[in-house]
């Protein structure tokens, strides 16, 4: 099935209790999905076409602070409108997952893949010092997976979760395995507003305090999660880094270009390997910079001018040299085009 | 020989005939002596606790004055952005249609830059209540031009008056959204007097009430003084609003069981 539809199924058997979007392209298969697949009937999961990105990002929140599993999705023009519903989400500690199906951009853009909203997804994106967790799926596979993974995330941690993806995933066919139906909540947890019971103090959802002493202590509480975060669910996976002498960084579909030319490049006697961040926050600076000592350049491979790749060179701290090949307005790069690219750039 | 009736001797349980409601909490309300959100809140909770539904509802906040409203309700609530309310309002009771679900918006909340989340709730028809405090003016951030505020208003940032060829017409939402098939019972009401809160109080049960039928939504417009930004004594702002704000917004129903109040 279609990337996107994976995560549309994926939603429904992971035991949501909602999606709210609104359609754009290229990931409008997802609503479409769902509404054709008539989850009320299933689980009784509520789907609903918002007014707006705007609007579907509010009902989320409406959800999810009623501690419930709330899904929506977009793709970049419609993921920056959901950047104020994104802030008062983390500000107001809410679990949730969002899927962004990135399309090139400035401004209206293309329609065609690209990953040029890493600084909007794992520095924050909207006002105020908060974090998404932010995945990095690389196949249709993880694409369902990431669903499920993404709501017990958000839970453990009362926190949004971006599943950050492109077009070219959310349009992919591939074989997917999906997981048997999960039932979904019966008890949920003890801060959501449910309906104040005589045995409790009442619930509150807000992301307001206007005392200065007390919103320094809870900018402080959210850092120590996200330090939490950062010790305790750094993911990512590594391809021919043993002997490895160049360095490719790269997440999501630039990562499954870059496995290809890693065995290119090794054909042609030049030993590459890979790094592919699966949690781009948390980035998993720590193997990166273990690395750093081993190999001669690194190389980051992003379908952007160069975002992630300040990440890369904050995590080395210039130990070797690191930069940046990247492809933007919609362009995949091809395993060649890759190869050459270390050639440029380090064996001159 | 008459016994000496004290004050301690009349304060007793069977003689009284009104108390504050346990749905209210103690804390001290941080809105302008003279203000109606006050007497909004309270009438919102006698309703709530007589009609025993303390654990069975849900507000919704807004960004204005009435920001800090869960400070002073004994419910669950949760606050929304800036002119969010009717969106998380409608996925809180898609989640839990059993539960009585409202929000609480100004002028500027619901009609300026919340229009589009006001608009269509209204228009799917959401089984929530939604209270509507008009006062013509954003009260919170200091006194500026609301879509309410009427021709000629002064405000901070109508320091003229509104002049309709610059900043357009004043925005009547509650004709607009009863013109919508979704609306089940549009009103607009008053505080300003014992007569228009009684009056209220009964149109905000009515709004409850409906939430049980599941026919759609109601919305009940509170035309309320602000004061401090009127700039005016609180008796003076009850007569100006009288005089002034009620030939533009008259209180009444305007709609009623989902049709127009006057039409066929």
């Amino acid at each position: 099935m279609k990337g996107n539809e994976a995560i549309a199924e994926a939603a429904i058997r992971a035991g949501a209790d909602a999606y709210f979007g609104y359609p754009i392209t290229p990931q409008s298969e997802i609503l479409e999905y769902l509404m054709a697949e008539k989850p009320h009937e299933r689980t009784g999961m509520v789907v609903l076409q918002a007014e707006s990105e705007i609007a579907a990002i509010n009902m989320v929140y409406g959800g999810a602070a009623c501690g419930r599993k709330v899904i929506t999705s977009s793709s970049s023009p419609g993921i920056s409108l959901k950047q104020e519903g994104l802030s008062y989400i983390a500000g107001s500690e809410l679990p949730c997952v969002v899927v962004n199906v990135v399309r090139g951009g400035p401004g209206l853009g293309t329609i065609q893949p690209a990953q040029s909203d890493y600084f909007q997804a794992v520095k924050g994106g909207g006002h105020g010092d908060y974090r998404l967790i932010v995945l990095a799926p690389q196949s249709v596979q993880e694409m369902a997976d990431f669903v499920d993974l993404g709501f017990e995330l958000a839970f453990r941690y009362r926190n949004p979760v971006m599943i950050l993806t492109d077009g070219a995933l959310g349009q992919m066919m591939e074989k997917v395995w999906l997981q048997e139906q999960k039932p979904r909540m019966t008890i949920f947890p003890d801060w959501a507003t449910t309906g104040k019971t005589p045995d409790r103090e009442r619930n509150v959802i807000t992301s307001l305090d206007l005392d200065s002493a007390e919103q320094e202590k809870f900018n402080l509480k959210l850092q120590n999660k996200y330090r939490k975060l950062e010790a305790e669910e750094v993911r990512f996976e590594h391809t021919d880094t043993e002997d490895a002498e160049y360095l490719l960084v790269a997440y999501g579909t630039s990562a499954r270009i870059c496995q290809k030319s890693v065995r290119l490049a090794r054909d042609k006697g030049i030993k590459a390997g890979l790094l592919r961040p699966v949690t781009l926050f948390p980035f998993p600076k720590k193997p990166l910079k273990e690395l750093a000592a081993k190999v001669k350049g690194i190389l980051a491979v992003e379908m952007s001018t160069g975002q992630m790749v300040e990440d890369v060179r904050l995590a080395v701290e210039g130990k070797v040299q690191v930069e940046h090949y990247g492809r933007m307005g919609g362009i995949i790069p091809t395993p060649e085009e890759i190869v050459d690219a270390i050639g440029k750039n380090f064996l001159k | 020989m008459a016994e000496n009736t004290g004050i301690k001797d009349v304060v007793r349980d069977e003689n009284l005939v009104y108390k504050k409601t346990s749905v209210l909490t103690d804390k001290v309300m941080h809105y302008c002596p003279g203000c109606g959100h006050g007497t909004a809140h309270r009438l919102i909770a006698e309703v709530i606790e007589e009609m025993e539904i303390q654990s069975g509802t849900i507000g919704v906040t807004p960004v204005g004055c009435a920001v800090l409203m869960y400070n002073y309700l004994d419910i669950d609530m949760q606050e929304a952005a800036h002119g969010r309310a009717p969106a998380v309002a409608t996925a809180i009771k898609r989640l839990m249609p059993d539960k009585y679900v409202f929000t609480y918006q100004g002028d500027g909340d619901l009609a300026a830059i919340g229009t589009a989340e006001t608009i269509h709730a209204c228009n799917r028809g959401e089984n929530i209540a939604i209270f509507f405090i008009n006062n013509g003016i954003y009260g919170m951030t200091g006194g500026q031009m609301a879509p309410t505020t009427l021709l000629g208003m002064k405000s901070s940032t109508s320091p003229y008056g509104r002049d309709v060829h610059m900043m357009g017409n004043p925005l009547k939402m509650t004709e607009l959204v009863a013109q919508l098939p979704g609306t089940w019972y549009v009103t607009r009401q008053a505080v300003h007097t014992p007569a228009s809160v009684r009056k209220a109080k009964k149109a905000i049960r009515q709004a409850f009430e409906n939430q049980k039928l599941k026919k759609g939504l109601s919305l009940v417009e509170i035309v309320s003084n602000c004061n401090s930004g009127w700039k005016m004594s609180p008796v003076d702002s009850n007569k100006w609003m009288a005089e002034n704000m009620f030939p533009f917004y008259p209180p009444g129903d305007i709609k009623l069981e989902g049709k127009l109040v006057g039409k066929e």
